[in-house]
């Protein structure tokens, strides 16, 4: 598995730049993977992320987009303009989660 | 007498109380199956209903032929699973306690999830689903009436039954059009919610240039939103104009499972995904399109999956530990069109992928690639499923997934 130094450190990614050790991510990280896709992270953006951390942390698997909005309470209208052109990916990319699989 | 009761006799739910009856003692357990329907629908006939190249006679039969002789069938609709008290409670009051419960419900299609689909006047005018044996049937009307203008291909959001089905779907509309001398006239276009044609890189890289080939416009990442009269709207409020729609409703579980709180936001029922037992309950297994695997919902998982569950399910019921594990195994004839197609074959861990697939007898058939043979062999699976598959004889399949004859993409020259 290749490493890569974000914030200063080293972490573990896959090819695609999704970080795959959990607890090697923390907020500070957070912040440098979002602003290498562009985006500023406000308090909306990290109500969705913990949702997604939190999520994972219990079910083993990076929620879909439909479950932000059903069991997270966040409006799919609201993740689209938060994270745009591709809410799923980019959810799981800042909180340090597996991509979502969408399911073959 | 030990009870083992399963809920729905569609391919998953069939297969399990035929195998099973044969493996549990007579005088040990009873087995009943319960199911709304008298009828037992081939699904995967519906993609050739609307083209006209199956009749609507030939996709069912009574649900009674296939269920094996010692196993009760009850015919109703199921109120709630009171998993506390193992007891199930149908709508007409009837109460089946159990031992042990297999769901195998499935998923079905829910137009009235997306706002404006099925409420907004066009519903069966000039929207459709082919995902049912009553949509089948319209859309064939609706096509062979269809002769200039937008044909829109489109899935609501995964998963779905059979995610290959709906670019079939537009590889036969393509072959329709053209032996009509139609196809200048219309505008073919897939939109899906996924980045590509399909999830994986090696079938999606192949299918996009088969969708290229016959000039079928794909719109990626469009997750919709709404319908506006004859227009999809996305989240991000791209809008795509269509004459008409062949859609797949968002797939859901069925309502009973929220009602019983043993489903997740889409009413698929969470378990172990290598022995399908629920995570909530020791005695309460999901089986088939019910269940939350991150695999295909097709018949060939359901298939493989009762393989490997009928062996741990003799375990479990003996207080063994279950040493079977599924490995997502799915194997599906993706037709193409003018009388060819291809196969795919795959599992949790490795994506469709090029080669052969050797079956002993009649094998090998090409894998990603458009052959004749691989046409055959999707139209003698009919017979395959009624015969074969839902009494739960042996396929000459492994139900695990086999390496053999496939190239490794590293390896590839």
């Amino acid at each position: 598995m290749p490493m890569t130094a974000i914030a200063g450190r080293e972490v573990h990614v896959d090819d695609e730049g999704f970080l795959t050790v959990y607890g090697e991510w923390d907020d500070d990280l957070a912040e440098q993977l979002a602003a290498q896709i562009g985006i500023e992270l406000t308090e909306a953006h990290w109500k969705a992320i913990n949702f997604l951390r939190e999520d994972y942390r219990r079910q083993g698997e990076t929620p879909t987009l439909r479950r932000v909005s059903v069991v997270g309470g966040i409006p799919t209208k609201t993740l689209f303009t938060l994270f745009p052109k591709k809410p799923a990916k980019k959810m799981a990319y800042i909180a340090g989660l597996p991509k979502p699989h969408g399911c073959v | 007498m030990r009870r083992l009761l399963v809920l729905g006799a569609g391919t998953a739910g069939t297969m399990v109380v035929n195998k099973l009856r044969r493996r549990l003692s007579r005088a040990e357990w009873d087995i009943t199956v319960v199911d709304r329907s008298d009828r037992h629908y081939y699904q995967p006939g519906y993609l050739f209903l609307p083209f006209g190249r199956y009749s609507a006679e030939q996709v069912h039969e009574p649900t009674g032929r296939h269920i094996r002789d010692g196993v009760t069938l009850l015919h109703g609709a199921i109120d709630r699973v009171v998993a506390d008290q193992n007891v199930v409670v149908l709508t007409d009051g009837r109460r089946l306690p159990y031992d042990y419960l297999v769901i195998a419900t499935g998923v079905e299609p829910r137009p009235d999830q997306t706002e404006g689909m099925a409420d907004g006047g066009e519903w069966r005018r000039s929207i459709f689903d082919f995902y049912t044996y009553d949509g089948a049937q319209a859309l064939a009307g609706a096509l062979s009436e269809f002769e200039a203008g937008r044909l829109v291909v489109h899935v609501v959001d995964m998963p779905i039954k059979c995610p290959v089905a709906p670019l079939e779907f537009a590889f036969l509309a393509d072959a329709w059009l053209r032996d009509r001398g139609l196809r200048d006239r219309v505008d073919l276009v897939y939109a899906t919610p996924l980045p590509g044609a399909f999830t994986k890189p090696v079938a999606t890289a192949r299918l996009q240039s088969m969708l290229d080939e016959r000039k079928i416009i794909v719109e990626p990442d469009f997750l919709v939103e709404r319908v506006e009269g004859r227009k999809l709207v996305s989240y991000d409020e791209r809008e795509i104009a269509f004459d008409l729609l062949v859609t797949v409703p968002l797939n859901m579980g069925a309502e009973y499972l929220a009602r019983s709180g043993l489903g997740n936001e889409l009413n698929l029922v969470p378990v172990d995904p290598h022995t399908l037992l629920t995570k909530a309950y020791p005695n309460i297994f999901a089986l088939g399109d019910a269940n939350d695997i991150p695999a295909s919902k097709a018949g060939s998982v359901a298939h493989f999956s009762v393989e490997v569950f009928t062996g741990n399910f003799l375990q479990h019921v003996d207080g063994r530990p279950m040493t079977g594990s599924f490995d997502g195994h799915a194997n599906c004839f993706v037709e193409s069109g003018r009388g060819k197609a291809l196969l795919i074959d795959f599992n949790y861990d490795t994506e469709p992928l090029t080669g052969r697939y050797p079956i002993p007898g009649i094998g090998p058939f090409h894998l990603l690639e458009e052959t004749e043979a691989n046409h055959w062999g999707k139209l003698a699976f009919r017979w395959m499923y009624w015969n074969v598959l839902l009494p739960g004889r042996p396929m000459p399949l492994p139900a695990h997934m086999s390496m053999a004859g496939k190239h490794r993409p590293d390896t590839e020259e």
